[in-house]
C-alpha cells in the first residue's frame, strides 16, 4: 500500500467528519475547533500534492490567525451560546439540501466528462519546482504575479484600517441633563454605548 | 321654365336659411317671406308645366343637370333633376297646397314667439319634398326622403316644451327609420344589380323594361315597399301618425296630409315597372292598402279628438292610394293624391281654424254647434267632408269610386267588397266630425272667434280644388291627368268584369249616403247623450276603437318589455364580463405584484440561497454544454 | 502521488457543500463566516489539486492569494460583527432584515 494512499484515505473521511462536525455542534467555541482540525487536514492534503510552502502557510495563517481571531470574536461577544434549532424560513432546508447535493454530482459529473476518474498525477513535478518549492514559488510570484502581489500589499493596509476604524468606540459627549438621570450609573459605559444598544450595554441600575 | 326647375328648390332652401337665422328679427315678415318662397316656386313649377305641356306627349321627359354632386372613382354623381309628368304633377301639389297652407300659417302661428324658425323650417320640408318628387336618380330621392323625415321631427316637436309633442317626434323619427332602413337595403340592392341609381337605367328609359330577375325585382320592390309603409304611415308603421298630431296644425295638414306622407306614395308609382315585374310585390301593395284603409277607418270612429280622427282617416285614404297603385292602377292613385291634398288640407286647417277659436280645444265632445260662432268655418269642413265622402261631383267621388269600378272590372271582388265597406266607414266618420262638432247644442263655455281672413282666404281656395278638382281635370282613368301621367304610367287597362259602370256608381251613391245617414242617426243632435256616454256603455269596443285595436299599446310592451329586458341583461353582461375582465386585469396585476416582496425579505440567508441557486445553475450549464 | 487527482477534486467539492450548507442553515453571523472559510478552502485545495495536474506552479499562487485575501476579509468581517453586534445587541442575522420590502 504506498503511503500517499494511506495518508489521503486517513484525512480526507477525518476533513469531511471535522466539516460535519463543524457544521451542527451547537456552540460555537467548538464549532471553531473543528475547523481547526479541518485546516490541519487540509494543510495535509496540500502536501501530498507536493505543495509542502502551502502546507506551511496554511497552518500559520488559517489555523493559527484567522480560526485565533474568530475565537477572540467569539468569546468577546458571548455568543457562544448554540442556535436555536428551528429553522424559521419556508424552505429553506431542503433548498440548501438539495443545493449541496447538486454541487457534487455537478463535480462529480464535471470530472467523469474530463479529467476522468482514474488519472494520476504525472510525475515530474520536480521539474516545475526548480530549486524547491518556496524559491520556485517566489520566482513565479515576483516575476509573473508581481502586480496582483502589490495590490494585496494594499489591500492588506486597507483592511486592517478599516478594522480600527469600525472596531472604534467612540465616546458622545454626555449632556448636564444625562448625567443627572444617570446618577449612580456606570457613566463611561454609558457615553461608550452607542444609541440604540439595548440598556443591557450601557451599564445602570435604571 | 324647364331649366330653371333646380330654382324651385333653391328659393324655399334660401328662404328657409334666412328664417332659420334672422327669422327672430323679422316676425310678422319670416311668414309673408316663407310664403313668398312658396308661391315664387309654385310659379316655377307652372311655368314648367307649361313647358312639358308644349312638348309633344312622347317628349315629356326632361332631365335638366344642375351640379356635379359626388365624384367617387369610377362614379360619379351628377345633380340632376327630372321634369316629367309624374314629378311636374306633384311639385305642383306641394307648392300649390303648400303656398295655400304657408299663407294660412302666418295667421295660425301669429302669437308664436319663435316665427323664424317655424317658417324656416316649413320652407326646408317643402326644398326637400320638392327634391324628392324631382329627382332623377335615387340618391337624391333619398336625400329629399331624409329630409323630409328629418323636417317632420323637427316641426312635429316644434313646440319642444310639450312632452307628449317631444315624444310624439321621437316616435314618428324612429319608426320612419324602420322604414327608411328598408329602403336604404333596397337601394344597395339597385346599385348592385344594377350599377347605377339612374331612373332611366332602373326603371327603363323610354318605355323599355329594365333587365332583372323575378325574384332580384321581388326583393327590391318589397324592400321599397318597407320604406314606403314606414313614411306614408300604412301597417305595421302607423303608429306615429296618430301621435303626430301634437305637432302645430299647419304641420298636420302640410306634411301628414297633403305631402310628406304621399312621398311613400309616389315612390311605389315611381317603380312601379319593378313591382309589376314581380306580381307578389304589387299584391303585397295593394293588400297592405286595403288593410289599412280598412283599420283607420273603424279607428278613427274610435277618435275623439278632432285630428286624430282627421288622422286615421289619411291613413285610410293612403291605404286607397296603395290599394289602386297595387291593383295596377297607378294613374288614379295619383289622382287620388291630387284630391286627397285638397281636401285634407282643408279639412285639417278648418279643425285648426277651431283650435284657433276655442283656445286649442279639439275634442268634439267639448265642442258642438260651432255652425253659429264659426260659419264660414262650418261650411268649408263641410265641403271637405263632402269631397272626402265622395259623393259625386265632388273630387273624392271620381277618385275612389274609379279605384272600386276598376277593381270590380277587373274581378278582384275582394278588392271592391272590402273597398266598398272602407268607402261608406269613410263616409261615415267623416260626418260623424262634421255632426258631433258642429251641429246640435254647444258644449263649450264662452264664444268661439272665427278665424281672421288671412286664415280663410286660403281655405276657400282649397275648397274651390276640393269641389271642382275631381271634375276639371277629370280625375277619371281616361280622364286629363291620367293621360297626361300616361308616359310615366302606363296605360289603366280596363276590364270588362262584374257589373257596368252605371250599377257600380248607383252602388257607390247609395253606400256614401248610407254611410252620412248612419252617422247622422248615432250622431245627430237629439243623440248626442247616446254617443258622448258610449264608452260608458261599452268601454271594451270604445277602448278597442279609441286605441286603434292596441297596436301601439303592443308595439310599446314588445320595446318595453323586451328592449328594456335585452338592454339590462347587456348591461350586465357589459358590467360583469367586460368590466370584470379590465378590472380583473388590474387586480391580477396588483396580485401580481404583490408576490415580488415576498423575495424582499430581507433575510440574508434567503440571498445567500439565491446567490448559490444561481451558481448551481450556472455550473449545470456549463457542465451541460461541455 | 498514487492516489488519483479526482478524489482530491472530489473531497474538494464535498467540502464546499458542506461549507454551503453551512452558510445556508445556521443564523449565527460567526458561523455563517465559518461555513465560507470552509468554502474557501475547498477551492483552494481544487486550485493546488488542478496545479499538480499541469505541472504548473500558477495554481500554487492563486491558493497563496486567496489566503491572503481570505485573511483581510476576515479581519474586517468580523469588525462589522462585532460593531453591528454592538448596536443591536444580537448576532442573529435574520433579525438584520431592515431591508425587507
Amino acid at each position: 500500500m504506498p503511503l500517499d494512499n494511506v495518508v489521503f484515505w486517513v484525512f480526507a473521511p477525518l476533513s469531511i467528519a471535522t466539516a460535519i462536525g463543524m457544521m451542527v455542534v451547537r456552540n460555537a467555541v467548538h464549532a471553531a475547533l473543528f475547523l481547526v482540525v479541518n485546516f490541519f487536514t487540509i494543510a495535509v492534503m496540500y502536501l501530498l500534492l507536493d505543495a509542502p510552502f502551502l502546507f506551511a502557510v496554511q497552518i500559520v495563517v488559517y489555523a493559527g490567525a484567522i480560526m485565533v481571531l474568530f475565537l477572540f470574536v467569539i468569546m468577546l461577544l458571548g455568543v457562544d451560546r448554540g442556535d436555536p434549532l428551528g429553522e424559521r424560513l419556508f424552505g429553506q432546508r431542503t433548498t440548501a439540501v438539495i443545493l449541496a447535493v447538486a454541487i457534487v454530482a455537478e463535480v462529480a459529473t464535471a470530472i467523469r466528462a474530463g479529467v476522468g476518474f482514474a488519472t494520476r498525477a504525472p510525475e515530474g513535478f520536480e521539474a516545475a519546482n526548480p530549486g524547491g518549492n518556496p524559491s520556485a514559488l517566489a520566482d513565479v510570484l515576483f516575476r509573473d504575479y508581481f502586480f496582483p502581489f502589490e495590490v494585496t500589499s494594499i489591500l492588506l493596509i486597507v483592511a486592517a484600517v478599516a478594522a480600527m476604524v469600525l472596531a472604534l468606540r467612540r465616546s458622545r459627549s454626555v449632556t448636564q441633563r444625562e448625567i443627572e438621570e444617570h446618577e449612580g450609573d456606570d457613566l463611561e459605559a454609558y457615553a461608550m454605548a452607542p444609541p440604540g444598544a439595548p440598556e443591557s450595554m450601557r451599564g445602570g441600575t435604571r | 321654365m324647364i331649366d330653371l326647375i333646380g330654382l324651385a328648390i333653391a328659393i324655399p332652401l334660401v328662404a328657409a336659411g334666412v328664417n332659420m337665422l334672422v327669422g327672430a328679427r323679422l316676425g310678422r315678415y319670416a311668414g309673408w317671406l316663407a310664403t313668398g318662397a312658396m308661391a315664387a316656386s309654385f310659379a316655377i313649377a307652372l311655368g314648367a308645366l307649361l313647358d312639358l305641356l308644349s312638348l309633344p306627349a312622347g317628349d315629356r321627359t326632361q332631365v335638366v343637370t344642375v351640379a356635379e354632386w359626388i365624384r367617387a372613382g369610377a362614379a360619379t354623381v351628377t345633380l340632376d333633376l327630372r321634369v316629367d309628368p309624374l314629378s311636374i304633377t306633384m311639385a305642383m301639389v306641394v307648392t300649390g297646397v303648400g303656398s295655400l297652407i304657408h299663407l294660412y300659417a302666418i295667421g295660425y302661428m301669429e302669437h308664436d314667439p319663435r316665427p323664424g324658425r317655424f317658417f324656416g323650417y316649413m320652407n326646408l320640408f317643402c326644398a326637400f319634398m320638392l327634391a324628392l318628387v324631382l329627382a332623377n336618380d335615387f340618391v337624391l330621392l333619398y336625400l329629399g326622403w331624409e329630409g323630409v323625415g328629418l323636417c317632420s321631427y323637427l316641426l312635429i316637436g316644434f313646440w319642444s316644451d310639450r312632452p307628449e309633442a317631444a315624444s310624439a317626434a321621437k316616435k314618428a323619427f324612429i319608426t320612419t327609420r324602420v322604414g327608411d332602413v328598408m329602403l336604404l337595403l333596397g337601394l344597395f340592392a339597385i346599385w348592385t344589380h344594377f350599377g347605377s341609381f339612374d331612373f332611366d337605367t332602373v326603371l327603363g328609359a323610354d318605355g323599355s323594361l329594365p333587365e332583372i330577375a323575378t325574384g332580384t325585382a321581388t326583393a327590391i320592390s318589397l324592400l321599397m315597399l318597407g320604406g314606403a309603409v314606414g313614411k306614408s304611415a300604412q301597417l305595421p308603421l302607423h303608429v306615429w301618425l296618430p301621435d303626430a298630431m301634437a305637432g302645430p296644425t299647419p304641420v298636420s295638414a302640410l306634411i301628414h296630409a297633403a305631402t310628406m306622407v304621399t312621398a311613400g306614395v309616389y315612390l311605389v308609382v315611381r317603380t312601379h315597372v319593378l313591382f309589376e315585374i314581380s306580381e307578389i310585390a304589387l299584391t303585397v301593395v295593394a293588400v297592405i292598402g286595403l288593410a289599412g284603409a280598412l283599420y283607420a277607418g273603424f279607428a278613427s270612429l274610435g277618435q275623439y279628438d278632432m285630428k286624430r280622427a282627421l288622422a286615421y282617416s289619411t291613413m285610410s285614404q293612403l291605404g286607397f292610394m296603395f290599394l289602386a297603385a297595387g291593383l295596377g292602377f297607378s294613374a288614379v292613385a295619383i289622382s287620388l293624391l291630387v284630391a286627397h291634398a285638397f281636401y285634407k288640407a282643408l279639412l285639417f286647417l278648418t279643425s285648426g281654424n277651431v283650435m284657433h277659436g276655442l283656445h286649442d280645444e279639439i275634442d268634439v265632445r267639448r265642442l258642438g254647434g260651432l255652425v253659429r260662432d264659426m260659419p264660414w268655418t262650418a261650411a268649408l269642413f263641410a265641403v271637405g267632408a263632402l269631397a272626402l265622402s265622395g259623393l259625386p261631383p265632388f273630387s273624392g267621388y271620381f277618385t275612389k269610386d274609379a279605384i272600386l269600378e276598376l277593381a270590380s272590372h277587373d274581378g278582384e271582388v275582394w278588392a271592391y267588397v272590402l273597398g266598398s265597406l272602407g268607402a261608406l266607414v269613410s263616409a261615415w266618420y267623416i260626418a260623424r266630425l262634421f255632426f258631433t262638432a258642429f251641429i246640435g247644442d254647444r258644449r263649450y263655455e264662452g264664444r268661439a272667434h272665427e278665424a281672421s281672413t288671412l286664415m280663410r282666404a286660403p281655405l276657400v281656395v282649397l275648397a274651390i280644388g276640393a269641389l271642382f278638382a275631381g271634375m276639371w281635370l277629370a280625375l277619371t282613368p281616361d280622364g286629363r291627368l291620367a293621360t297626361f301621367l300616361e308616359p310615366v304610367v302606363g296605360t289603366v287597362a280596363e276590364g270588362h268584369a262584374g257589373p257596368s259602370a252605371q250599377v257600380l256608381v248607383a252602388i257607390s251613391v247609395v253606400l256614401t249616403l248610407l254611410g252620412i245617414a248612419i252617422a247622422w242617426r248615432l250622431y245627430r243632435p237629439a243623440a248626442a247623450e247616446r254617443w258622448i256616454s258610449f264608452p260608458e256603455r261599452e268601454p271594451g269596443l270604445a277602448g278597442a276603437l279609441g286605441h286603434a285595436f292596441y297596436i301601439d299599446d303592443l308595439y310599446a310592451w314588445i320595446v318595453g318589455t323586451v328592449g328594456l329586458r335585452g338592454a339590462a341583461a347587456l348591461e350586465g353582461f357589459d358590467r360583469i364580463v367586460v368590466d370584470g375582465a379590465v378590472n380583473g386585469v388590474g387586480r391580477l396585476a396588483v396580485r401580481l405584484s404583490g408576490l415580488a416582496p415576498i423575495w424582499q425579505s430581507g433575510k440574508v440567508r434567503r440571498y445567500a440561497l439565491s446567490f448559490l441557486a444561481g451558481g448551481v445553475a450556472l455550473l449545470v450549464f456549463a457542465v451541460v454544454r461541455v | 502521488m498514487r492516489t488519483p487527482i479526482a478524489y482530491f477534486l472530489l473531497l474538494s467539492a464535498i467540502l464546499f457543500a458542506l461549507g454551503s450548507a453551512s452558510v445556508l442553515l445556521r443564523r449565527n453571523a460567526l458561523r455563517i463566516f465559518m461555513g465560507v472559510e470552509l468554502q474557501l478552502n475547498a477551492v483552494n485545495l481544487t486550485l493546488v489539486a488542478f496545479s499538480r495536474m499541469h505541472l504548473e506552479l500558477d495554481g500554487q499562487i492563486l491558493a497563496f492569494f486567496s489566503m491572503v485575501v481570505a485573511a483581510a476579509e476576515v479581519v474586517v468581517g468580523l469588525a462589522i460583527i462585532v460593531a453591528v453586534f454592538r448596536r443591536t445587541g444580537t448576532a442573529d442575522v435574520d433579525r438584520a432584515d431592515v431591508l425587507r420590502g
